[in-house]
């Protein structure tokens, strides 16, 4: 486990140092937030193809008898859509119906998941899930430490994976298939956190360096180029996707999150079915809601958001919007029934710049359905 | 366009090119470099008085704000409506087309207090920037 005084480093850390990377401290993990300039990189993912190391996110295995009963018990979303060879993206609960973490559980084979989880979360988990299976006939295994992560995201990056994977380029959004590069056991899904089509690639340390090289070459028709947290952070906001620890945490729920779409009610018992259930049928109080400068300026996380003069909240997550060419945020606003284009402003150093509130997701990209 | 060698220098990285009683000042290319992408510049307002070592503008980047200080005090006598206009040109061209503003200078003597190209380069070197 990192503690405050280290930073650990992932496989790619010398891959990252000579491509160029301006390398951060990101929750305990050396990560480059930037390579060329998050704006190249962020236009890369949008139009063509980008790669990130994502080393850091973790990695659980559930096995056993019972892996689908502690998933089905401990989720939001109903475990019963990850058949074999696919995922759910879900939320797992406590006891309040607060995120524990927001997760991709995949359904390997018949009482077998692999569940990616945050990485700063991923012990927490990991002694969540424990605690969760007592008298249950599953075994639940932190394997962060054993995996690498790439991500190669972009409209181009199913073109190019065609000679490394082409049965990865055969899967549907959210599936997984096991593959063995460069003679090691490796996973790939067509995942990711950008909002563009592309694919996620699990592999042991040893190899990762040469997929990320392989990647890199076979990216090269489509001027693939790496990209640090810097583009990972504008592209995820952009597509409305969810920041935990920043977005989401154990006081908040989906619904407030405005992601109420993860909760399956009707799935049978759910640890916090009760409240959520009663949120569901009452409302919420507060809600995650997008916001976008109607003129210049850059919105950061904390600034306070206005309607008629009286404070709403306070952006959670806010940045420039490379796509939108504007500032752009999301925050818990106490008047959860706001429609886009209501007149908001936002607090930027001191100075109330007009805003509105703004449909999320924000932009669109390959990765959703189109329509 | 001045050479990056015959300009002054301050500790907040604003270079300064000096020439009679105005000077042009504009962000220096380390700072651009380590700030990436700027994405949203505020200048000061037309003619407004400004104070040595005093915040007197803001670029922000994709990830941050910074706060740029008047290098010499004295009144604004330009502003570069361009680089508001097109705030990436601080990374294209920080030294040129993305000037930020003039300063009629109220105390000429300032300008002696600040470091030319060989003591900002050590500045940056001994990594106090």
């Amino acid at each position: 486990m990192a503690t405050a005084a280290t930073v650990r480093k992932t496989a790619l850390n010398e891959a990252m140092r000579k491509a160029g990377g301006k390398m951060v401290n990101f929750h305990g993990w050396e990560l480059p937030i930037r390579f060329e300039g998050i704006l190249k990189e962020h236009a890369a993912v949008r139009n063509s193809a980008g790669v990130f190391d994502v080393s850091h996110m973790g990695q659980l295995f559930v096995t056993g008898a019972d892996s689908f009963k502690l998933l089905q018990k401990t989720n939001a979303n109903d475990l019963r859509k990850a058949v074999v060879g696919k995922g759910v993206y879900s939320h797992l609960l406590n006891e309040k119906g607060g995120l524990v973490d927001d997760i991709i559980a995949f359904c390997l084979a018949l009482n077998r998941y692999l569940v990616i989880v945050n990485a700063a979360t991923s012990e927490k988990d990991f002694k969540w899930l424990l605690a969760q299976a007592a008298r249950m006939n599953v075994k639940v295994e932190n394997k962060s430490d054993d995996y690498s992560m790439i991500a190669a995201q972009g409209p181009n990056v199913p073109k190019m994976m065609e000679l490394m994977a082409p049965e990865a380029v055969k899967l549907p959004r959210f599936a997984v298939v096991e593959k063995k590069l460069f003679g090691a056991d490796c996973f790939i899904s067509r995942t990711g956190y950008t909002g563009e089509d592309g694919f996620e690639i699990i592999s042991p340390h040893a190899v990762i360096t040469g997929i990320w090289n392989q990647v890199m070459e076979l990216g090269k028709p489509y001027n693939i180029i790496p990209c640090g947290l810097g583009a990972r952070d504008t592209l995820r906001l952009e597509s409305g996707y969810l920041l935990y620890g920043v977005d989401v945490d154990d006081d908040h729920t989906a619904y407030e999150a405005n992601y109420g779409w993860v909760v399956c009610l009707d799935k049978g018992n759910f640890t916090a079915k009760d409240i959520l259930l009663k949120q569901n049928r009452e409302g919420v109080k507060r809600k995650l809601t997008g916001v976008a400068l109607t003129s210049a300026g850059v919105p950061r996380p904390g600034c306070k958001v206005f309607r008629n003069g009286k404070e709403l909240g306070e952006l959670a997550s806010a940045t420039y919007s490379p796509t939108l060419k504007k500032g752009i945020g999301t925050g818990y606003l106490s008047e959860p029934g706001l429609k886009p284009g209501e007149p908001l402003e936002v607090e930027i150093h001191g100075k109330k710049v007009p805003a509105e509130v703004h449909k999320v997701p924000f932009h669109k990209g390959t990765a959703f359905p189109k329509g | 366009m001045p050479k990056q060698e015959e300009l002054k220098y301050t500790k907040t990285h604003e270079w300064l090119h000096v020439q009679g009683s105005e000077a042009t000042v504009g962000l220096s290319d380390h700072a651009q470099h380590e700030m990436g992408d700027i994405v949203f510049v505020e200048l000061p307002k037309a003619a407004q008085a400004v104070e040595k070592e005093k915040p007197c503008a803001v670029v922000e980047s994709v990830k941050s704000a910074f706060d740029l200080y008047a290098p010499v005090s004295g009144r604004i006598s330009a502003l570069n409506e361009d680089v508001a206009k097109e705030p990436i040109l601080i990374n294209q061209s920080p030294l040129d087309k993305a000037w930020l503003f003039k300063i009629k200078l109220s105390d000429p003597d300032q300008v002696k207090d600040l470091m030319d190209w060989t003591a900002y380069q050590e500045f940056i070197k001994q990594g106090r920037g």
